[in-house]
Protein backbone atom coordinates (compact mmCIF):
# COMPACT_ATOMS: atom_id res chain seq x y z
CA UNK A 1 0.00 0.00 0.00
CA UNK A 2 2.68 2.42 1.30
CA UNK A 3 4.20 1.50 -2.57
CA UNK A 4 1.35 2.45 -4.11
CA UNK A 5 0.81 5.98 -2.23
CA UNK A 6 4.28 6.64 -2.48
CA UNK A 7 4.51 5.84 -6.40
CA UNK A 8 4.99 9.37 -8.11
CA UNK A 9 1.76 8.99 -10.16
CA UNK A 10 1.81 12.20 -10.82
CA UNK A 11 5.28 12.29 -13.07
CA UNK A 12 3.63 9.06 -14.97
CA UNK A 13 0.33 11.14 -15.79
CA UNK A 14 2.53 14.23 -16.51
CA UNK A 15 4.74 11.65 -18.73
CA UNK A 16 1.80 10.56 -20.91
CA UNK A 17 -0.08 13.77 -21.17
CA UNK A 18 2.99 15.24 -22.65
CA UNK A 19 3.62 11.85 -25.06
CA UNK A 20 -0.03 12.37 -26.00
CA UNK A 21 -0.03 15.61 -26.31
CA UNK A 22 3.02 15.72 -28.36
CA UNK A 23 1.97 13.48 -30.67
CA UNK A 24 -1.10 15.05 -31.09
CA UNK A 25 0.99 18.15 -32.45
CA UNK A 26 3.19 16.44 -34.54
CA UNK A 27 0.59 14.27 -36.30
CA UNK A 28 -1.68 17.56 -36.79
CA UNK A 29 1.69 19.23 -38.17
CA UNK A 30 2.33 16.96 -40.30
CA UNK A 31 -0.81 16.87 -42.07
CA UNK A 32 -0.89 20.50 -41.82
CA UNK A 33 2.83 20.43 -43.41
CA UNK A 34 1.38 18.26 -46.19
CA UNK A 35 -1.17 21.27 -46.69
CA UNK A 36 1.66 23.71 -46.39
CA UNK A 37 3.25 22.02 -48.89
CA UNK A 38 0.09 21.80 -51.83
CA UNK A 39 -0.34 25.97 -51.02
CA UNK A 40 3.48 26.92 -51.14
CA UNK A 41 3.97 25.08 -54.15
CA UNK A 42 0.94 26.11 -55.75
CA UNK A 43 1.66 29.53 -55.17
CA UNK A 44 5.25 30.03 -55.95
CA UNK A 45 3.84 28.32 -59.35
CA UNK A 46 1.27 30.70 -59.75
CA UNK A 47 -1.46 28.60 -58.97
CA UNK A 48 -3.79 28.26 -56.10
CA UNK A 49 -3.66 24.80 -54.67
CA UNK A 50 -6.52 23.05 -52.41
CA UNK A 51 -8.41 26.14 -51.46
CA UNK A 52 -11.57 24.71 -51.48
CA UNK A 53 -12.13 21.88 -48.87
CA UNK A 54 -13.62 23.72 -45.50
CA UNK A 55 -16.11 22.04 -42.78
CA UNK A 56 -18.12 19.68 -44.29
CA UNK A 57 -21.69 19.99 -44.91
CA UNK A 58 -21.52 23.98 -44.96
CA UNK A 59 -20.09 25.66 -47.68
CA UNK A 60 -17.44 27.37 -45.20
CA UNK A 61 -14.20 26.90 -47.17
CA UNK A 62 -11.55 28.31 -44.46
CA UNK A 63 -9.12 28.49 -47.72
CA UNK A 64 -8.99 24.78 -47.86
CA UNK A 65 -7.82 24.27 -44.21
CA UNK A 66 -10.18 21.01 -44.12
CA UNK A 67 -7.78 19.22 -46.81
CA UNK A 68 -5.73 17.40 -44.28
CA UNK A 69 -9.01 15.43 -42.88
CA UNK A 70 -10.23 15.04 -46.42
CA UNK A 71 -6.69 13.52 -47.30
CA UNK A 72 -6.89 11.49 -44.13
CA UNK A 73 -10.38 10.21 -44.51
CA UNK A 74 -9.67 9.51 -48.10
CA UNK A 75 -6.38 7.62 -46.87
CA UNK A 76 -8.59 5.62 -44.37
CA UNK A 77 -11.03 4.20 -46.68
CA UNK A 78 -8.90 3.51 -49.57
CA UNK A 79 -8.83 -0.26 -50.27
CA UNK A 80 -5.45 -1.61 -48.50
CA UNK A 81 -3.99 -3.94 -51.26
CA UNK A 82 -1.43 -6.18 -50.91
CA UNK A 83 -0.14 -7.83 -54.04
CA UNK A 84 0.62 -11.65 -54.11
CA UNK A 85 4.84 -11.38 -54.84
CA UNK A 86 5.06 -9.23 -51.55
CA UNK A 87 7.02 -10.48 -49.02
CA UNK A 88 4.18 -10.24 -46.58
CA UNK A 89 5.99 -9.92 -43.15
CA UNK A 90 8.35 -7.10 -44.24
CA UNK A 91 6.43 -5.47 -46.61
CA UNK A 92 3.32 -5.35 -43.29
CA UNK A 93 6.34 -4.31 -41.00
CA UNK A 94 8.24 -1.38 -43.16
CA UNK A 95 5.13 1.20 -42.82
CA UNK A 96 5.38 0.76 -39.28
CA UNK A 97 9.40 1.05 -38.90
CA UNK A 98 9.28 3.79 -41.11
CA UNK A 99 7.06 6.41 -39.03
CA UNK A 100 7.90 4.81 -35.29
CA UNK A 101 11.43 5.57 -35.68
CA UNK A 102 11.00 9.02 -36.13
CA UNK A 103 8.08 9.50 -33.58
CA UNK A 104 10.35 8.00 -31.33
CA UNK A 105 13.61 9.96 -31.91
CA UNK A 106 10.91 12.89 -31.19
CA UNK A 107 11.20 11.99 -27.23
CA UNK A 108 14.71 13.88 -26.38
CA UNK A 109 13.49 17.40 -28.08
CA UNK A 110 12.87 19.83 -25.31
CA UNK A 111 10.03 21.56 -26.95
CA UNK A 112 9.13 24.19 -24.35
CA UNK A 113 10.37 25.52 -21.26
CA UNK A 114 8.15 23.80 -18.22
CA UNK A 115 4.66 24.19 -17.07
CA UNK A 116 3.39 24.61 -13.90
CA UNK A 117 0.23 24.02 -12.75
CA UNK A 118 0.60 24.25 -9.32
CA UNK A 119 -2.44 26.72 -8.87
CA UNK A 120 -5.05 24.65 -9.91
CA UNK A 121 -3.38 21.25 -8.58
CA UNK A 122 -3.31 22.89 -5.18
CA UNK A 123 -6.53 23.74 -4.71
CA UNK A 124 -7.55 19.70 -5.66
CA UNK A 125 -5.03 18.24 -3.97
CA UNK A 126 -3.72 20.69 -1.45
CA UNK A 127 -0.11 20.28 -2.13
CA UNK A 128 2.44 21.21 -4.64
CA UNK A 129 4.16 19.57 -7.43
CA UNK A 130 6.42 21.28 -9.16
CA UNK A 131 7.04 22.65 -12.91
CA UNK A 132 6.47 20.06 -15.30
CA UNK A 133 9.72 19.56 -17.81
CA UNK A 134 8.27 20.05 -21.31
CA UNK A 135 10.67 17.08 -22.72
CA UNK A 136 9.09 13.41 -22.20
CA UNK A 137 12.95 11.79 -21.64
CA UNK A 138 15.51 14.32 -20.27
CA UNK A 139 18.47 11.46 -21.23
CA UNK A 140 21.82 12.35 -21.04
CA UNK A 141 22.73 10.76 -24.43
CA UNK A 142 19.98 13.31 -26.07
CA UNK A 143 21.76 14.20 -29.64
CA UNK A 144 23.07 9.86 -29.87
CA UNK A 145 19.79 8.38 -28.81
CA UNK A 146 18.12 11.06 -31.46
CA UNK A 147 20.60 9.50 -34.08
CA UNK A 148 20.43 6.18 -33.05
CA UNK A 149 16.38 5.91 -33.34
CA UNK A 150 16.33 8.48 -36.69
CA UNK A 151 19.23 6.24 -38.33
CA UNK A 152 17.05 3.11 -37.73
CA UNK A 153 14.25 4.97 -40.33
CA UNK A 154 15.83 3.44 -43.32
CA UNK A 155 15.47 0.23 -42.35
CA UNK A 156 11.51 0.94 -43.26
CA UNK A 157 12.83 2.15 -46.78
CA UNK A 158 15.35 -0.20 -47.06
CA UNK A 159 12.61 -3.49 -45.73
CA UNK A 160 10.04 -1.55 -48.19
CA UNK A 161 12.12 -1.62 -50.95
CA UNK A 162 13.38 -5.42 -50.64
CA UNK A 163 9.95 -7.00 -49.37
CA UNK A 164 7.86 -5.11 -52.37
CA UNK A 165 9.77 -7.49 -54.73
CA UNK A 166 9.74 -5.16 -57.73
CA UNK A 167 12.10 -3.84 -59.75
CA UNK A 168 11.57 0.45 -59.06
CA UNK A 169 10.63 -0.01 -54.75
CA UNK A 170 14.11 -1.89 -54.73
CA UNK A 171 16.21 0.87 -56.81
CA UNK A 172 14.38 3.48 -53.96
CA UNK A 173 15.56 1.15 -51.26
CA UNK A 174 19.20 0.91 -52.95
CA UNK A 175 19.23 4.50 -53.16
CA UNK A 176 18.23 5.29 -49.79
CA UNK A 177 20.34 3.11 -48.32
CA UNK A 178 23.52 4.57 -49.62
CA UNK A 179 22.25 7.83 -49.53
CA UNK A 180 21.41 7.94 -45.70
CA UNK A 181 24.45 6.30 -44.83
CA UNK A 182 26.80 8.81 -47.07
CA UNK A 183 24.93 11.64 -45.22
CA UNK A 184 24.60 10.01 -41.60
CA UNK A 185 28.33 10.73 -41.42
CA UNK A 186 28.72 14.37 -42.47
CA UNK A 187 25.49 15.16 -39.98
CA UNK A 188 27.01 12.97 -37.15
CA UNK A 189 30.23 15.14 -37.75
CA UNK A 190 28.72 18.40 -38.43
CA UNK A 191 26.94 18.44 -34.87
CA UNK A 192 30.42 17.90 -33.09
CA UNK A 193 31.56 21.38 -32.98
CA UNK A 194 28.45 21.70 -30.98
CA UNK A 195 28.90 19.77 -28.58
CA UNK A 196 32.40 20.94 -28.09
CA UNK A 197 30.99 24.39 -26.86
CA UNK A 198 28.28 22.58 -24.57
CA UNK A 199 30.40 20.09 -23.49
CA UNK A 200 27.13 17.88 -22.75
CA UNK A 201 24.92 15.58 -24.78
CA UNK A 202 21.98 16.67 -23.64
CA UNK A 203 19.58 18.43 -25.40
CA UNK A 204 17.53 20.03 -22.58
CA UNK A 205 21.23 21.44 -21.39
CA UNK A 206 22.14 22.46 -25.01
CA UNK A 207 18.83 24.96 -24.85
CA UNK A 208 19.84 25.99 -21.29
CA UNK A 209 22.72 26.72 -22.57
CA UNK A 210 22.13 28.69 -25.48
CA UNK A 211 19.66 30.43 -23.29
CA UNK A 212 22.60 31.83 -20.78
CA UNK A 213 25.09 32.35 -24.09
CA UNK A 214 22.89 33.47 -26.81
CA UNK A 215 21.61 31.02 -29.41
CA UNK A 216 24.77 29.54 -31.02
CA UNK A 217 23.18 31.01 -34.78
CA UNK A 218 22.67 34.18 -33.16
CA UNK A 219 24.76 34.91 -30.80
CA UNK A 220 23.11 37.90 -30.12
CA UNK A 221 19.78 37.30 -28.77
CA UNK A 222 21.81 37.58 -25.31
CA UNK A 223 21.01 41.21 -25.43
CA UNK A 224 17.74 40.36 -22.98
CA UNK A 225 20.82 39.47 -20.00
CA UNK A 226 21.81 42.85 -20.45
CA UNK A 227 18.85 44.69 -20.19
CA UNK A 228 17.90 42.45 -17.17
CA UNK A 229 21.47 43.95 -16.38
CA UNK A 230 22.89 40.69 -15.90
CA UNK A 231 25.91 41.61 -18.12
CA UNK A 232 27.85 44.13 -19.44
CA UNK A 233 26.96 45.64 -22.64
CA UNK A 234 30.13 44.66 -23.65
CA UNK A 235 29.39 41.20 -22.79
CA UNK A 236 26.53 40.77 -25.46
CA UNK A 237 29.58 39.67 -28.17
CA UNK A 238 32.70 38.17 -26.98
CA UNK A 239 35.35 37.56 -29.36
CA UNK A 240 35.27 34.10 -28.62
CA UNK A 241 31.40 34.05 -29.30
CA UNK A 242 32.22 35.98 -33.05
CA UNK A 243 34.91 34.01 -33.96
CA UNK A 244 32.31 30.63 -33.00
CA UNK A 245 29.94 32.20 -35.11
CA UNK A 246 32.31 30.70 -38.18
CA UNK A 247 32.09 26.95 -37.21
CA UNK A 248 28.44 27.60 -36.18
CA UNK A 249 27.51 29.00 -39.60
CA UNK A 250 29.41 25.95 -41.30
CA UNK A 251 27.75 23.76 -39.53
CA UNK A 252 24.07 24.56 -39.24
CA UNK A 253 24.90 24.56 -43.27
CA UNK A 254 26.40 21.22 -43.43
CA UNK A 255 23.75 19.79 -40.46
CA UNK A 256 20.68 21.27 -42.51
CA UNK A 257 21.76 20.10 -46.39
CA UNK A 258 22.59 16.99 -44.52
CA UNK A 259 19.34 16.72 -43.36
CA UNK A 260 17.71 17.19 -46.59
CA UNK A 261 19.62 14.27 -48.07
CA UNK A 262 18.37 12.34 -44.48
CA UNK A 263 15.01 13.04 -44.74
CA UNK A 264 14.63 12.32 -48.83
CA UNK A 265 13.83 15.69 -49.52
CA UNK A 266 14.66 17.67 -52.90
CA UNK A 267 17.04 18.40 -54.28
CA UNK A 268 18.39 14.78 -52.79
CA UNK A 269 14.85 12.55 -53.49
CA UNK A 270 16.51 9.99 -55.22
CA UNK A 271 14.87 7.44 -53.31
CA UNK A 272 11.90 8.37 -54.47
CA UNK A 273 12.38 10.30 -57.43
CA UNK A 274 8.69 10.57 -59.03
CA UNK A 275 10.31 10.98 -62.33
CA UNK A 276 13.02 8.00 -62.49
CA UNK A 277 11.52 5.42 -60.19
CA UNK A 278 7.61 6.55 -60.54
CA UNK A 279 7.06 7.03 -56.89
CA UNK A 280 10.02 4.65 -55.41
CA UNK A 281 10.22 2.58 -52.62
CA UNK A 282 6.24 3.32 -52.16
CA UNK A 283 5.01 2.42 -55.61
CA UNK A 284 3.13 -1.17 -54.20
CA UNK A 285 2.04 0.52 -51.12
CA UNK A 286 -1.40 1.73 -50.64
CA UNK A 287 -4.36 2.75 -49.08
CA UNK A 288 -2.68 3.78 -45.10
CA UNK A 289 0.30 1.94 -45.61
CA UNK A 290 1.04 4.49 -48.74
CA UNK A 291 -0.03 7.12 -46.02
CA UNK A 292 2.36 6.22 -43.50
CA UNK A 293 5.53 6.29 -45.22
CA UNK A 294 4.13 9.33 -46.44
CA UNK A 295 3.54 10.78 -42.92
CA UNK A 296 7.10 9.22 -41.96
CA UNK A 297 9.35 11.45 -44.52
CA UNK A 298 7.08 14.69 -43.24
CA UNK A 299 7.42 13.39 -39.22
CA UNK A 300 10.82 13.52 -40.03
CA UNK A 301 11.15 16.64 -41.85
CA UNK A 302 9.86 18.06 -38.29
CA UNK A 303 12.13 16.00 -36.10
CA UNK A 304 14.94 16.98 -38.38
CA UNK A 305 13.59 20.58 -37.61
CA UNK A 306 13.05 20.72 -34.06
CA UNK A 307 16.57 19.11 -33.90
CA UNK A 308 17.92 22.33 -35.72
CA UNK A 309 15.87 24.60 -33.71
CA UNK A 310 17.13 22.66 -30.65
CA UNK A 311 20.68 22.91 -31.33
CA UNK A 312 21.49 26.30 -33.32
CA UNK A 313 18.46 27.81 -33.16
CA UNK A 314 17.82 28.47 -29.20
CA UNK A 315 14.73 25.85 -28.73
CA UNK A 316 11.73 27.54 -27.11
CA UNK A 317 13.97 30.41 -26.40
CA UNK A 318 12.75 33.86 -27.58
CA UNK A 319 14.64 36.79 -26.10
CA UNK A 320 12.24 39.11 -23.52
CA UNK A 321 10.07 36.26 -23.39
CA UNK A 322 10.17 34.64 -19.74
CA UNK A 323 10.40 31.19 -19.21
CA UNK A 324 7.93 28.47 -17.54
CA UNK A 325 8.81 29.40 -14.40
CA UNK A 326 9.15 33.55 -14.63
CA UNK A 327 12.61 34.05 -14.56
CA UNK A 328 13.83 35.09 -17.76
CA UNK A 329 12.88 37.96 -19.90
CA UNK A 330 11.67 41.01 -19.16
CA UNK A 331 10.59 41.99 -15.86
CA UNK A 332 7.56 43.66 -16.28
CA UNK A 333 6.05 40.48 -17.79
CA UNK A 334 6.66 38.41 -14.90
CA UNK A 335 3.30 39.66 -13.69
CA UNK A 336 1.64 37.69 -16.02
CA UNK A 337 1.07 33.71 -14.42
CA UNK A 338 4.28 31.12 -15.45
CA UNK A 339 2.45 28.58 -17.06
CA UNK A 340 1.24 31.10 -20.36
CA UNK A 341 4.35 31.78 -20.39
CA UNK A 342 5.23 28.08 -20.60
CA UNK A 343 2.60 27.75 -23.21
CA UNK A 344 4.01 30.86 -25.18
CA UNK A 345 7.23 28.94 -24.88
CA UNK A 346 6.02 25.99 -27.01
CA UNK A 347 4.70 28.29 -29.02
CA UNK A 348 7.67 29.99 -30.02
CA UNK A 349 9.65 26.04 -30.62
CA UNK A 350 6.91 25.10 -32.80
CA UNK A 351 6.77 28.46 -34.40
CA UNK A 352 10.28 28.13 -35.31
CA UNK A 353 9.75 24.84 -36.54
CA UNK A 354 7.01 25.80 -38.35
CA UNK A 355 9.49 28.49 -40.08
CA UNK A 356 12.18 25.85 -41.16
CA UNK A 357 9.48 23.49 -42.76
CA UNK A 358 8.70 26.28 -44.67
CA UNK A 359 12.22 26.78 -45.86
CA UNK A 360 11.96 23.00 -46.48
CA UNK A 361 9.45 23.16 -48.90
CA UNK A 362 10.57 26.27 -50.35
CA UNK A 363 13.88 24.76 -51.47
CA UNK A 364 11.90 21.76 -52.55
CA UNK A 365 10.05 23.80 -55.00
CA UNK A 366 12.92 25.74 -56.07
CA UNK A 367 15.88 23.06 -56.47
CA UNK A 368 15.85 20.35 -59.49
CA UNK A 369 17.14 17.35 -58.17
CA UNK A 370 21.27 16.17 -57.91
CA UNK A 371 22.42 13.79 -60.29
CA UNK A 372 23.37 10.66 -58.25
CA UNK A 373 27.45 10.95 -58.47
CA UNK A 374 26.64 14.72 -57.51
CA UNK A 375 24.85 13.69 -54.28
CA UNK A 376 27.83 11.08 -53.61
CA UNK A 377 30.50 13.22 -54.14
CA UNK A 378 28.84 16.32 -52.31
CA UNK A 379 28.81 13.50 -48.91
CA UNK A 380 31.45 12.19 -49.20
CA UNK A 381 33.80 14.53 -50.43
CA UNK A 382 32.58 17.40 -49.65
CA UNK A 383 30.53 17.54 -46.23
CA UNK A 384 32.70 14.81 -44.73
CA UNK A 385 36.11 17.14 -44.99
CA UNK A 386 34.38 20.70 -44.28
CA UNK A 387 32.73 18.79 -41.30
CA UNK A 388 36.24 17.57 -40.48
CA UNK A 389 37.92 20.39 -40.57
CA UNK A 390 35.31 22.62 -38.73
CA UNK A 391 35.63 20.30 -35.45
CA UNK A 392 39.67 21.17 -35.43
CA UNK A 393 38.72 24.74 -36.47
CA UNK A 394 36.14 25.01 -33.09
CA UNK A 395 38.49 23.45 -31.19
CA UNK A 396 41.42 25.29 -31.95
CA UNK A 397 38.51 28.54 -31.07
CA UNK A 398 38.06 27.28 -28.01
CA UNK A 399 41.88 26.42 -27.25
CA UNK A 400 42.75 29.91 -27.90
CA UNK A 401 39.87 31.83 -27.42
CA UNK A 402 38.20 30.87 -24.02
CA UNK A 403 35.41 33.12 -22.60
CA UNK B 1 35.10 10.60 -85.54
CA UNK B 2 34.15 11.14 -81.96
CA UNK B 3 33.16 15.08 -81.34
CA UNK B 4 35.00 16.58 -78.35
CA UNK B 5 32.30 18.68 -76.79
CA UNK B 6 33.84 21.46 -74.68
CA UNK B 7 33.07 21.34 -71.17
CA UNK B 8 31.84 25.09 -70.47
CA UNK B 9 34.51 26.80 -67.83
CA UNK B 10 32.64 27.18 -64.37
CA UNK B 11 33.48 30.16 -62.14
CA UNK B 12 34.08 29.44 -58.59
CA UNK B 13 30.57 30.76 -57.77
CA UNK B 14 28.80 28.61 -60.28
CA UNK B 15 31.13 25.77 -58.73
CA UNK B 16 30.26 25.94 -54.80
CA UNK B 17 26.56 26.11 -56.59
CA UNK B 18 25.69 28.48 -53.42
CA UNK B 19 24.83 31.75 -55.38
CA UNK B 20 23.04 29.85 -58.10
CA UNK B 21 20.79 28.12 -55.48
CA UNK B 22 20.10 32.05 -53.22
CA UNK B 23 18.79 33.31 -56.73
CA UNK B 24 16.88 30.24 -57.18
CA UNK B 25 15.10 30.92 -54.12
CA UNK B 26 14.88 33.92 -54.45
CA UNK B 27 12.82 34.09 -57.76
CA UNK B 28 10.40 31.33 -56.18
CA UNK B 29 9.85 33.67 -53.11
CA UNK B 30 8.98 36.56 -55.35
CA UNK B 31 6.60 34.26 -57.37
CA UNK B 32 5.11 33.54 -53.47
CA UNK B 33 5.16 36.97 -53.00
CA UNK B 34 3.66 38.62 -56.08
CA UNK B 35 0.65 35.58 -55.82
CA UNK B 36 -0.43 36.05 -51.85
CA UNK B 37 0.20 40.47 -52.47
CA UNK B 38 -2.29 39.80 -56.17
CA UNK B 39 -0.25 40.91 -58.25
CA UNK B 40 -0.40 37.84 -60.13
CA UNK B 41 -3.75 37.07 -60.61
CA UNK B 42 -3.56 33.66 -63.27
CA UNK B 43 -6.33 31.28 -61.94
CA UNK B 44 -9.88 32.22 -62.09
CA UNK B 45 -11.65 30.05 -59.91
CA UNK B 46 -14.54 28.47 -62.28
CA UNK B 47 -17.90 28.18 -60.45
CA UNK B 48 -17.74 31.41 -59.29
CA UNK B 49 -16.11 33.37 -61.62
CA UNK B 50 -16.58 32.50 -65.29
CA UNK B 51 -14.61 33.50 -69.05
CA UNK B 52 -18.56 34.29 -70.49
CA UNK B 53 -17.21 37.63 -71.13
CA UNK B 54 -14.06 36.93 -72.42
CA UNK B 55 -15.71 34.79 -75.20
CA UNK B 56 -14.79 35.52 -78.72
CA UNK B 57 -17.94 35.67 -80.99
CA UNK B 58 -16.66 32.51 -82.77
CA UNK B 59 -16.17 30.65 -79.51
CA UNK B 60 -17.96 27.18 -80.70
CA UNK B 61 -20.55 26.03 -77.96
CA UNK B 62 -23.58 23.94 -77.79
CA UNK B 63 -25.40 23.87 -81.88
CA UNK B 64 -28.46 25.77 -81.58
CA UNK B 65 -31.24 26.68 -84.19
CA UNK B 66 -32.36 30.18 -84.54
CA UNK B 67 -35.39 31.98 -85.39
CA UNK B 68 -35.36 35.60 -87.49
CA UNK B 69 -36.96 38.95 -86.51
CA UNK B 70 -39.97 37.85 -87.83
CA UNK B 71 -40.33 35.16 -85.82
CA UNK B 72 -40.02 32.64 -87.89
CA UNK B 73 -38.14 29.02 -87.03
CA UNK B 74 -35.10 29.52 -90.17
CA UNK B 75 -34.62 25.80 -90.41
CA UNK B 76 -36.61 24.37 -93.69
CA UNK B 77 -35.72 20.97 -92.62
CA UNK B 78 -33.31 20.16 -95.99
CA UNK B 79 -31.47 17.83 -93.40
CA UNK B 80 -28.14 19.14 -94.79
CA UNK B 81 -26.53 19.38 -91.19
CA UNK B 82 -28.02 15.71 -90.25
CA UNK B 83 -26.25 14.28 -93.52
CA UNK B 84 -23.00 16.51 -92.55
CA UNK B 85 -22.80 15.87 -88.52
CA UNK B 86 -19.55 13.83 -88.47
CA UNK B 87 -20.84 11.85 -85.03
CA UNK B 88 -24.66 11.66 -86.09
CA UNK B 89 -25.89 13.34 -83.84
CA UNK B 90 -28.67 15.30 -85.33
CA UNK B 91 -32.17 13.68 -85.84
CA UNK B 92 -34.63 15.60 -88.45
CA UNK B 93 -37.73 14.50 -89.02
CA UNK B 94 -39.42 17.02 -91.34
CA UNK B 95 -43.23 18.04 -91.74
CA UNK B 96 -44.66 20.07 -94.26
CA UNK B 97 -46.40 23.28 -93.05
CA UNK B 98 -50.00 23.32 -93.60
CA UNK B 99 -51.85 25.44 -96.14
CA UNK B 100 -53.27 27.64 -93.64
CA UNK B 101 -49.88 29.06 -92.15
CA UNK B 102 -48.86 32.16 -93.11
CA UNK B 103 -45.30 30.84 -94.30
CA UNK B 104 -47.00 27.98 -95.91
CA UNK B 105 -44.45 28.55 -99.00
CA UNK B 106 -41.60 27.08 -97.28
CA UNK B 107 -43.08 23.99 -97.66
CA UNK B 108 -41.04 22.20 -95.04
CA UNK B 109 -40.01 22.90 -90.87
CA UNK B 110 -38.94 20.48 -88.57
CA UNK B 111 -41.51 18.38 -87.06
CA UNK B 112 -38.41 17.22 -84.50
CA UNK B 113 -35.34 18.98 -84.27
CA UNK B 114 -32.90 16.21 -81.74
CA UNK B 115 -29.25 17.12 -81.03
CA UNK B 116 -27.70 14.56 -79.11
CA UNK B 117 -24.78 16.56 -77.07
CA UNK B 118 -23.28 13.62 -75.97
CA UNK B 119 -22.73 12.70 -79.35
CA UNK B 120 -22.11 16.49 -80.61
CA UNK B 121 -18.35 17.26 -81.14
CA UNK B 122 -18.99 21.18 -81.23
CA UNK B 123 -17.00 20.81 -85.13
CA UNK B 124 -19.56 23.54 -86.41
CA UNK B 125 -19.90 21.77 -89.61
CA UNK B 126 -23.90 21.75 -89.29
CA UNK B 127 -23.88 25.59 -88.89
CA UNK B 128 -21.39 26.07 -92.30
CA UNK B 129 -23.50 24.24 -94.10
CA UNK B 130 -26.90 25.31 -93.23
CA UNK B 131 -28.04 27.16 -96.37
CA UNK B 132 -30.98 29.05 -94.38
CA UNK B 133 -28.04 30.28 -91.59
CA UNK B 134 -30.84 28.60 -89.13
CA UNK B 135 -28.63 26.44 -87.04
CA UNK B 136 -25.94 28.26 -84.93
CA UNK B 137 -23.12 27.31 -82.59
CA UNK B 138 -23.93 29.43 -79.45
CA UNK B 139 -21.40 30.50 -76.41
CA UNK B 140 -23.12 27.37 -73.99
CA UNK B 141 -20.53 25.15 -72.69
CA UNK B 142 -21.76 23.89 -69.93
CA UNK B 143 -24.35 21.31 -71.47
CA UNK B 144 -25.15 18.97 -68.51
CA UNK B 145 -27.73 16.46 -67.44
CA UNK B 146 -28.42 13.53 -65.33
CA UNK B 147 -29.86 11.26 -68.14
CA UNK B 148 -28.67 10.28 -71.21
CA UNK B 149 -32.44 11.41 -72.54
CA UNK B 150 -31.74 14.67 -70.41
CA UNK B 151 -28.60 15.58 -73.22
CA UNK B 152 -30.78 14.94 -75.62
CA UNK B 153 -31.60 19.07 -77.18
CA UNK B 154 -34.79 18.60 -78.23
CA UNK B 155 -36.51 20.99 -80.59
CA UNK B 156 -38.10 23.48 -78.12
CA UNK B 157 -34.82 23.34 -76.01
CA UNK B 158 -32.83 24.30 -79.30
CA UNK B 159 -35.14 27.55 -80.05
CA UNK B 160 -34.71 28.81 -76.57
CA UNK B 161 -30.90 28.07 -76.51
CA UNK B 162 -30.74 29.82 -79.92
CA UNK B 163 -33.08 32.76 -79.27
CA UNK B 164 -33.40 35.07 -82.56
CA UNK B 165 -31.13 36.07 -85.07
CA UNK B 166 -31.62 38.72 -87.24
CA UNK B 167 -30.80 40.06 -90.75
CA UNK B 168 -27.79 38.03 -92.86
CA UNK B 169 -24.72 36.74 -90.62
CA UNK B 170 -21.87 36.22 -92.24
CA UNK B 171 -21.30 32.55 -91.51
CA UNK B 172 -18.28 32.51 -94.06
CA UNK B 173 -16.33 34.28 -91.28
CA UNK B 174 -12.79 33.04 -91.53
CA UNK B 175 -12.39 32.96 -87.75
CA UNK B 176 -15.57 30.18 -87.28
Amino acid sequence: MDAILSFDWFSLFAFLAKSVGLLMVVLTMVSYTVYAERRVSAVMQDRLGPNRTGIPMTKIRIEGLGQPIADAVKLLLKEDFTPAHVKKFYYWLAPALGISAVILSLSVIPFGSSLNFDFILNKIFGKDFGPIPMVIANVNIGILFMFAISSLGVYGIVLAGYSSNSKYPFLGGIRATSQMISYELALGLSVIPVFLILGKLNLVDAVQYQVKHGWLLLPITKIDLWFRDEIAFSQILTLSQVLLWIPMFISFIIFTVSLFAETNRTPFDLPEAEQELAGGYNIEYSSMKFALFFLGEYAAMIAGSALIVTLFLGGWHLPFVPDGSNTLGLGFLHHIPGWIWGFVNIGVFFAKVALLLFFFIWVRWTIPRFRYDQLMELGWIWFFEIALVNIFLTAGILAFFPN
Amino acid sequence: MAYTVPRPKLTFAEKIYLPSLVAGLSITFKHLRRMLSGETKVVMQYPEEKWDSHMPDYYRGAPTLVTDEHGRERCVACQLCEFICPPRAITIKPEEIPADNAFAKVEKRPREFDIDMIRCIYCGLCEEVCPEQAIFLRKDYAITGTSRAEMVHNKAKLYELGGVMEGLVNKWNPLK
